[in-house]
């Protein structure tokens, strides 16, 4: 009976994947199939196997990697932390609302405070310290995106600690278990889902990210989400800029069915 | 479920008392005129009392868009569905969009004021006779330095002073690949138009050879950059370089005398136009001596309006930094359209420029 | 409930105020009488007082909000539902296509789908403007929604809904008794995050926006070239102060009603 409730809630999500996911992916199939003068070609999937390309989709790979990875290790224990807090869910809010600034400006904000003259390099000086060029390296890099992500993680982390049964926590040490043998074989597997939505949620757009490979990485990190930016809006070769798109999209899917959910499946 | 409805409820009551709000405003300053026109600018690329001034003048209201890219913009006029009256694309994209046929060719006689342009901005090989575009602001591809930062010696009369070992990670470049590669072409003392792939593999060699004296290649952020001190060098257009300058005095800027580009912002009235009088009475409006001189104080590139010019602070127009002499203006070239196929070209070797600096 | 030790308590405050510096950075320049974000010269009101002055603006700021808080809900309500759908499907592999597609228009570059919407709502012959825009957001805003509510679901005890059934629950009340409450922690991250990607937006709404009709991300970013005038650091100020009043306001409200309810069931 159930089944047919659920059945039916699929309807509109349905729609939108024809509408809005489908379509768009055949059009840019299509475009993908393209040349420069509009002619049908497969030329484009050849470029796409050149030195620069796959250089690329390494560097994407692996800085999406570190951006994941880094994001996880700060927001597990903080999403831990909030829910052992009094008021756990107004500090939860207030983790989402920075994400409400707007981006650019708060990357603004970011080079003047990593700026020679910004405070960092202030403080920094206190201790005797040269001040550093923080911009333009990999650590600035990969702060600002882990600092995007991180309420994309902590949410979906928090909200599966939330519910999670004290009880199961008192009989596990009630057996002897230690705390770090309680989180192993407890808590983490318990939170299992939450954290792999987390992760699915920082690394599919790490790999496309493009705004800040310019404006905090100037352009040290390229990655193939702002070579796709570049073929649309500098190149104006849609047909490129569709084949990279094409390629991401086949990753995404890759990785979604190795990851992918084995259990669930209710009637 | 009860916090899901009542959730649901008060973001609709939120949104009904917005729409009112938002509605009394734009009602508020429309004052039930119909004659509108669409202007698409840059952002902040206009002093926003004119267009004030405009309305109460001709009572045609003007709704004002913006777009922060030449080929996005354009993206938008092909595709249609929204009405733009006047637009303001770079002489390279007024090019491509009249091949594209996207343009309305302008009424002279409507636009009596075309006369305050200097003649040596009209009639341009990007569209000759001013058919389709007038010049509304221009500028040069120079160096922004800071003299405090760096040797004496270097004073960017020429390109090889960006290569001085001394600059080592202290040059910045603009993200685009026709300028980089123009710049690699110019210092080789060959056009920047050029369509030779052997010159644009020399370009792109020298270019590499500059990797180690280079921090990055960015955007529209160099400005709070060079403002602040946090770099000593940068290749960027001149305008830009003269908001930086606005902010910081320490800051100097160059054109090199082995040449460089000349560009220009131009009004244009698309395709999509829906007021084609309120387009031209708009443009006329702009380029009117003492309203293109009270914008140009606000916006401060060079204008091409000879008569604003004279109504305008002579330590302004004089000033051979943004107001380049007859014998640099000689060695400007102005970015021809090249073709998609060239376009590519030029942005595969930039690109492989840029994966050459790690 | 055992307190925070000192040690967890540094680290959380540390967090927050890695996650709060740029925006306070972002104020404190609204306060600078020079024109731009560094060289604080002296203090002024004077860009509070522009925001106020430039109705253009603020109505571009209404219209921001509106679209996010109903892209935000209508796109809670079909991820949700989708979710839902999602998880009951027995079969692994359809279930996994699904989800694959779900994530399409996450791992799409901004411009892709921007490019790609446009094309489509011109083909269809919509007029562009508040509604392109507003479907636009909903239809990027789905995944992330889903994605907020799978986990919840999949933790959510098979015997839970079968012990409703055996009891003699209808299809409805399984629903709204049992699931919804349930995932609800769920449904509001997906629609916070929602309001997340909607205001951040640029490139699609850029794409896709006609007609006068604008939000404050494309503002900004097309004022990048000439430099971001204060105003916009003024306003994003304005927008902050009041978003951190109305949530703490609204959670001391809705905790003092759920203890007098408490009470009164009592």
């Amino acid at each position: 009976m159930t089944n047919r409730v659920s059945k039916g809630s699929l309807f509109p999500y349905c729609l939108w994947i024809l509408l809005f996911v489908i379509a768009p992916i055949a059009l840019i199939v299509y475009y993908s199939l393209l040349d420069l003068e509009g002619k049908f070609t497969l030329s484009n999937y050849q470029s796409f196997f050149s030195p620069a390309y796959i250089k690329m989709t390494f560097t994407s790979f692996w800085y999406a990697f570190l951006i994941t990875f880094f994001t996880l290790v700060i927001s597990y224990p903080t999403a831990y932390l909030l829910t052992k807090t009094k008021h756990k869910h107004l500090w939860l809010m207030l983790i989402i609302i920075p994400s409400w600034i707007n981006l650019l400006l708060k990357t603004y904000a970011f080079i003047g405070i990593f700026g020679l003259y910004g405070p960092i390099n202030a403080v920094v000086e206190v201790f005797g310290i040269e001040p550093k060029q923080i911009l333009f390296t990999d650590f600035s890099f990969i702060f600002v995106s882990v600092y995007i992500f991180i309420p994309f993680m902590i949410i979906p982390i928090f909200n599966s600690l939330d519910k999670l049964n004290p009880t199961l926590i008192y009989a596990a040490r009630d057996l002897g278990a230690s705390s770090f043998t309680t989180f192993r074989r407890v808590v983490f597997p318990l939170t299992i889902d939450g954290v792999k939505s987390g992760i699915q949620v920082t690394f599919i757009p790490a790999l496309s990210l493009f705004m800040i490979t310019r404006l905090i990485a100037g352009n040290q990190v390229i990655t193939l989400g702002t070579a796709i930016e570049q073929q649309f809006l500098v190149s104006q070769n849609w047909g490129m800029g569709s084949t990279i798109a094409v390629f991401l999209i086949i990753i995404m899917i890759i990785i979604m069915l190795v990851t992918g959910q084995r259990k669930g499946g209710r009637a | 479920m009860k916090p899901l409805i009542q959730a649901t409820i008060a973001i609709i009551i939120v949104c009904a008392l917005l729409l009112f709000a938002a509605n009394r405003l734009e009602t508020a300053g429309s004052q039930g005129s119909k004659d509108t026109i669409t202007v698409y600018n840059w952002g902040e690329y206009i002093d926003p009392s004119l267009i004030d001034q405009f309305t109460e003048e001709t009572g045609i209201q003007v709704i004002y868009e913006t777009f922060d890219s030449n080929e996005a913009m354009m993206t938008k006029v092909e595709q249609g569905g929204s009405a733009y009256d006047v637009a303001v694309p770079s002489e390279y994209m007024v090019q491509m969009m009249i091949e594209k046929d996207l343009l309305i060719p302008l009424d002279h006689s409507k636009i009596p004021n075309l006369k305050n342009i200097d003649p040596y901005f009209l009639d341009l090989a990007f569209d000759p006779k001013n058919k389709y575009s007038i010049p509304y602001f221009w500028g040069t591809v120079g160096i922004v330095y800071n003299p405090n930062l760096i040797d004496d010696h270097l004073t960017f009369t020429t390109w090889e002073d960006l290569w001085d070992p001394s600059l080592k990670d202290k040059v910045f470049l603009v993200d685009g690949a026709r300028e980089v590669m123009g710049m690699g072409l110019n210092s080789l003392g060959e056009s920047l138009n050029s369509k030779d792939d052997e010159l644009l593999k020399k370009a792109t060699d020298k270019l590499i050879t500059l990797s180690p004296n280079i921090k990055a290649i960015i955007g529209d952020e160099i400005t709070p950059l060079m403002i602040n001190n946090e770099a000593a060098v940068a290749l960027t257009w001149s305008g830009q370089a003269a908001d930086m300058m606005w902010e910081n005095e320490e800051l100097d800027f160059a054109v090199p005398k082995e040449g460089s580009n000349l560009w220009f912002d131009n009004f244009v009235i698309p395709k999509t136009a829906a007021n084609i009088d309120g387009a031209h009475a708009f443009i006329n409006f702009m380029l009117d001596a003492e309203i293109s001189a009270q914008n140009n104080d606000y916006v401060g590139y060079s204008t091409p309006n000879a008569a604003a010019m004279a109504l305008m602070d002579p330590e302004v127009i004089e000033d051979e930094r943004f107001y380049p002499g007859e014998d640099l203006r000689d060695k400007l070239e102005v970015y021809e359209n090249l073709g998609l196929k060239w376009l590519g070209k030029y942005n595969e070797y930039f690109l492989k420029f840029k994966m050459s600096i790690r | 409930m055992k307190k925070l030790s000192a040690a967890s308590k540094i680290y959380l405050i540390i967090v927050f105020i890695i996650l709060y510096a740029p925006i306070f950075y972002l104020i404190f320049y609204s306060f600078n009488s020079g024109g731009s974000m560094n060289n604080f010269e002296s203090f002024t009101l004077e860009h509070y007082k522009a925001v106020f002055e430039d109705s253009r603006l603020i109505v571009i700021l209404i219209n921001t909000v509106i679209v996010a808080l109903l892209s935000g809900l209508i796109s809670t309500i079909i991820g949700t539902l989708g979710a839902i759908g999602i998880v009951s499907i027995k079969d692994a592999k359809m279930r996994n296509i699904l989800l694959s597609l779900n994530n399409v228009l996450i791992v799409s570059p901004d411009v892709v789908i921007g490019a790609s919407f446009l094309i489509l709502f011109t083909m269809i012959g919509v007029k562009l403007g508040f509604t392109s825009v507003l479907v636009s957001h909903i239809a990027f805003s789905i995944p992330i929604v889903v994605l907020m509510v799978l986990p919840k679901l999949l933790e959510m005890n098979k015997s839970l809904i079968d012990a409703a059934r055996d009891l003699g629950a209808t299809k409805r009340d399984v629903l709204t008794r049992v699931i919804l409450p349930y995932i609800q922690p769920g449904i509001f991250a997906g629609f916070f995050l929602a309001l997340t990607y909607s205001l951040d937006d640029f490139a699609v709404t850029f794409f896709v926006t006609g007609n006068g009709f604008s939000t404050l991300s494309v503002e900004i970013y097309s004022m990048a070239r000439t430099g971001i005038s204060l105003t916009i650091n003024a306003l994003s100020g304005l927008i902050f102060l009041i978003t951190v009043l109305v949530v703490i306001g609204y959670y001391f409200v809705a905790n003092r009603a759920k203890r007098v309810s408490e009470e009164v069931q009592r």
